[in-house]
């Protein structure tokens, strides 16, 4: 896991954007959002035998003010979602959202009255986990697909071009109920 | 399914409720189920919709009960019978091992004081209000059960009591056992059962300003379509189902 | 809570609101002078201060909103806010047949999820009046299921509890310990948390090969394991300093408020329904009822610590019965009520085992009858309703279960322990400091999924 296998062999110079991307995804801190079952989950990842410590995200920040990452680890009920937006207000740029189960990726195995089906509604989110709940090692996964997005994510001007891009790409895609014919 | 109401003795569809000539129990039609496997409609060809067979539950026992049930039923009785309140309990139900005593709604608060003041009764634990919406039910739609336990005399009882849609009034038990208060408020929350003389009815579960009630039998359910890639399934209670 | 729908201002955070209390200030973590500041003239400001802790607060134990009236550092009301998780369970367990209703509810109590498969199964099957027809094998499984997972509630809240108090090794030892637990769970029913393992009619799977021998390497574990915790934390100064005489609530006001569980028996009234009302066979298991006598914290933490012991007891005399049991069914013999299918690994996944497969498509026409009409439509329950409590870690968990006699629930209530002992939390708590109010809700042990439902 060091960085020095990570470089471009023989050279320590790198841009930018992979040092701080580096920076970011090294030392990420998850604000406590846990609501139900998934945060025991995430609890036992932060514990001894998944260890989340070597990540780099033992500490789970209380105060949105200082984390970077929001771990939606449960369903998400009505009268819970203008609190969930708040905390994702007072987290300070830049955050990722990741939605930790099928709960909070889709409204799960719950769809009726009292659950947000997916947390997509209230916050913008970037890695979507399903599992109910999910594995230690399945957290864990998504979290590293996290942190490669994280490292890869360009500054500046890269920045806004890529968000363009992405936009437009999404504003171009063809809609879920669209996507027919694949089972052949 | 759907449940509506029927007087028994009128419709010559439904079976007349049965009375076995020795068992002491009678059974109580609440409600009509029409159809099988969930198959509605014109396009119904298989028949099955046109089922249609009366709901039977338990009805009212006679005495002997049996066991303890009689016991706590003379000491009620007694207590009863002292403060001249004999209409208090409507009937008594014994069914599975269990005694059900179905009260009426203004006098419930006496009833619950003696259930836990008496010697012979001493029933010092309520488990909780549980709400019922029995939709066939003409005039007591509502239904609270509140379980009981006597840790003296390791027994359980059931108190049930049944209010019209209308009118969902009952008075409220907090002052007798002070366990129930987030348990009426829960009731109120999801039934619309309102509570009188608790100390601060409000919605407990639900956000404060939510319409309706959510558990009574007259709300959706309130899933919305799940989209899959090339389709998409409507929620549980819009979907095709076999029962 | 501030309603910040209400206005629209530039900074949600730093001005007041008004509200028909008073004014209202979201403090997030700026200057406590820039709160003063708004506070204008002397007069329109009271001694009391509201504060809110919650919902999201890494102490609350999940999803609980605490109003405290301070005055200074002590408490003078609490009140609790409950239903940020409010998840519609009992009302999507009336859309669904008997057996799916198993899934929903083994979520309500995320920590305890056998406990609410227990409950609502046991309600069921005096429905069906199958009470008496339930193998043994299954009743030995689910006891021994569930006191593992008593074992592990507890070290949850030993965990929990340490963290908050700030005793961080506790949490690590407590979490390492639930892995070995999770990691029978996993061995036994597939999954780590919230299994649908226990069905009406007996459980779904019986024990893989190498079970018992797995679960008695992990109570010689434990009992080598479960000293640590007490070395840790019995006789700790700082540990007693925070617990003891915190969160007082004595036997009258115990039963008054509803309380059942290790509450209750830290008052040192010896109230257990595994005891007083066994079900599933506990009255021919050998094991005492711990209580303690100071019905404050420490208490209901010695209780818990000492009820692991107990489990692990359980458990060694379940695992003997299981290897007597070989080969005995583990569902009910009645075709028509027993759920039929057979899960195993193939060279796809998990699926339908393939002697399954062959026994309903070559062998038996009435067995795949069977399969497909519970499968599709499910067993229909005769009339009536059930309550069946039991004994779970948090006190009485029971099941009101009410039947029109379909294939699905007419109404399925849960009464939860956790919702009603925390009640107790303004008793507990008023009159005290603001720390011991995060001592006393840890000792009572809410899961805010089984509050909430």
């Amino acid at each position: 896991m060091g960085l020095e296998e990570k470089l471009p062999s023989g050279v320590l110079l790198t841009t930018v954007e992979g040092v701080a991307g580096y920076m970011r995804k090294a030392s990420f801190w998850p604000a406590t959002f846990g609501l139900a079952c998934c945060a025991i989950e995430m609890m036992t990842t932060g514990g001894p035998k998944y260890d989340l410590a070597r990540f780099g995200m033992e500490v789970f920040r209380a105060s949105p003010r200082q984390a970077d990452l929001m771990i939606v680890a449960g369903r998400v009920s009505q009268k819970m979602a203008p609190v969930l937006r708040q905390i994702y207000d007072q987290m300070p740029d830049p955050k990722w959202v990741l939605a930790m189960g099928v709960c909070a990726s889709s409204g799960g195995m719950f769809n009726n009255y009292a659950i947000v089906q997916g947390v997509d509604h209230v916050v913008p989110v970037d890695m979507y986990l399903p599992g109910c709940p999910p594995r230690p090692e399945m957290l864990i996964d998504a979290i590293l697909k996290l942190h490669d997005q994280v490292q890869h994510t360009k500054l500046g001007a890269n920045r806004q071009s890529e968000i363009v891009d992405l936009e437009t790409s999404a504003l171009k895609a063809l809609p879920t109920s669209q996507m027919k014919g694949l089972m052949r | 399914m759907s449940d509506r109401t029927q007087d028994p003795a009128q419709d010559p569809h439904l079976p007349v409720p049965q009375e076995d000539q020795d068992a002491s129990t009678t059974v109580e039609a609440m409600g009509v189920r029409e159809g099988m496997f969930g198959v509605r409609g014109t396009g119904d060809t298989s028949g099955y919709g046109g089922l249609v067979k009366t709901t039977l539950f338990p009805g009212a026992s006679r005495r002997p009960y049996g066991g303890w049930f009689d016991e706590v039923a003379d000491a009620l009785e007694a207590r009863l019978g002292a403060t001249d309140l004999d209409g208090a309990i409507e009937r008594v139900v014994i069914d599975r091992g269990e005694i059900t005593f179905h009260v009426r709604a203004q006098d419930l608060p006496f009833v619950a004081q003696m259930f836990r003041d008496d010697e012979a009764l001493r029933f010092e634990l309520c488990s909780g209000v549980s709400g019922v919406h029995y939709v066939g039910d003409t005039d007591r739609e509502l239904h609270a059960v509140y379980h009981l336990l006597s840790m003296t005399h390791n027994r359980r009882v059931r108190l049930e009591v049944g209010v019209p849609d209308a009118d969902p009034h009952i008075p409220s038990i907090v002052s007798i056992y002070p366990t129930n208060d987030w348990h009426e408020r829960e009731t109120y929350d999801m039934f619309g059962i309102v509570f009188d003389g608790h100390p601060a009815l409000t919605r407990i579960l639900m956000p404060d300003d939510w319409p309706g009630h959510p558990q009574r039998k007259d709300y959706p359910l309130g899933g919305i379509p799940v989209e899959y890639k090339g389709g998409s399934i409507p929620p549980p209670d819009q979907r095709r189902s076999y029962n | 809570m501030a309603s910040s729908t209400d206005e629209t201002p530039t900074d949600y955070y730093a001005s007041g609101s008004e509200t028909s209390d008073g004014r209202v200030f979201t403090v997030t973590g700026q200057d406590w002078d820039s709160i003063t500041a708004g506070l204008g003239g002397l007069d329109d400001v009271e001694e009391r201060v509201v504060v809110n802790m919650g919902p999201q607060h890494p102490s609350t134990h999940g999803v609980l909103r605490l109003i405290l009236e301070l005055e200074g550092e002590t408490v003078t009301v609490a009140r609790c806010g409950i239903g940020y998780l409010h998840t519609g369970i009992e009302k999507n367990m009336e859309y669904r047949s008997w057996v799916q209703g198993v899934t929903f509810c083994t979520r309500m109590d995320y920590l305890a999820p056998f406990f609410n498969e227990a409950a609502y199964v046991l309600s069921v099957e005096r429905l069906l009046g199958i009470e008496g027809d339930i193998p043994e094998k299954a009743s030995v499984m689910r006891v021994l299921l569930m006191e593992l997972n008593r074992i592990s509630s507890h070290l949850v809240c030993i965990a929990t509890g340490g963290m908050e108090i700030g005793a961080l090794t506790v949490m690590t030892i407590g979490f390492r310990e639930r892995e070995l637990v999770l990691d029978l769970f996993e061995l036994i029913t597939g999954l780590r948390m919230n299994h649908a393992f226990f069905r009406p009619g007996g459980v779904a799977q019986d024990l893989p090969p190498g079970a018992l021998d797995e679960i008695r390497g992990f109570v010689a574990l434990m009992k080598k394991r479960l000293p640590e915790y007490a070395d840790l934390c019995n006789a700790n100064p700082i540990f007693k300093g925070r617990l003891v005489d915190v969160g007082h609530l004595d036997l009258a006001g115990c039963l008054a408020l509803g309380l059942t569980g290790p509450v209750l028996r830290s008052t040192g009234y010896p109230w257990d329904l595994r005891k007083t009302q066994p079900y599933c066979g506990y009255e021919t298991y050998d094991f005492d009822v711990q209580t303690w006598d100071t019905a404050d914290s420490y208490g209901r933490f010695r209780v818990r610590l000492a009820e692991m012991w107990e489990s692990l007891k359980i458990i060694e005399q379940a695992a003997d019965r299981l290897a007597r049991l070989e080969g005995g069914p583990v569902m009910v013999a009645d075709k028509k009520i027993a759920w039929p299918s057979q899960l195993a690994i193939g060279s796809d996944g998990m699926g339908n085992s393939l002697d399954h497969i062959r026994h309903i498509m070559g062998e038996s026409m009435e067995a795949l009858i069977h399969h497909f009409k519970l499968v599709t439509e499910g067993f229909r329950v005769p009339p009536g309703q059930a309550y069946v409590p039991i004994e779970s870690p948090r006190g009485e968990l029971g099941a009101h279960v009410v039947s029109d006699g379909g294939t699905r629930p007419l109404r399925a209530h849960f009464r939860d322990p956790s919702f009603t002992n925390l009640q107790a939390t303004s008793v507990m708590s008023e009159g005290g400091m603001v720390a011991d109010v995060i001592v006393a809700i840890a000792s009572i042990d809410p899961v805010m999924g089984g509050v909430d439902r």
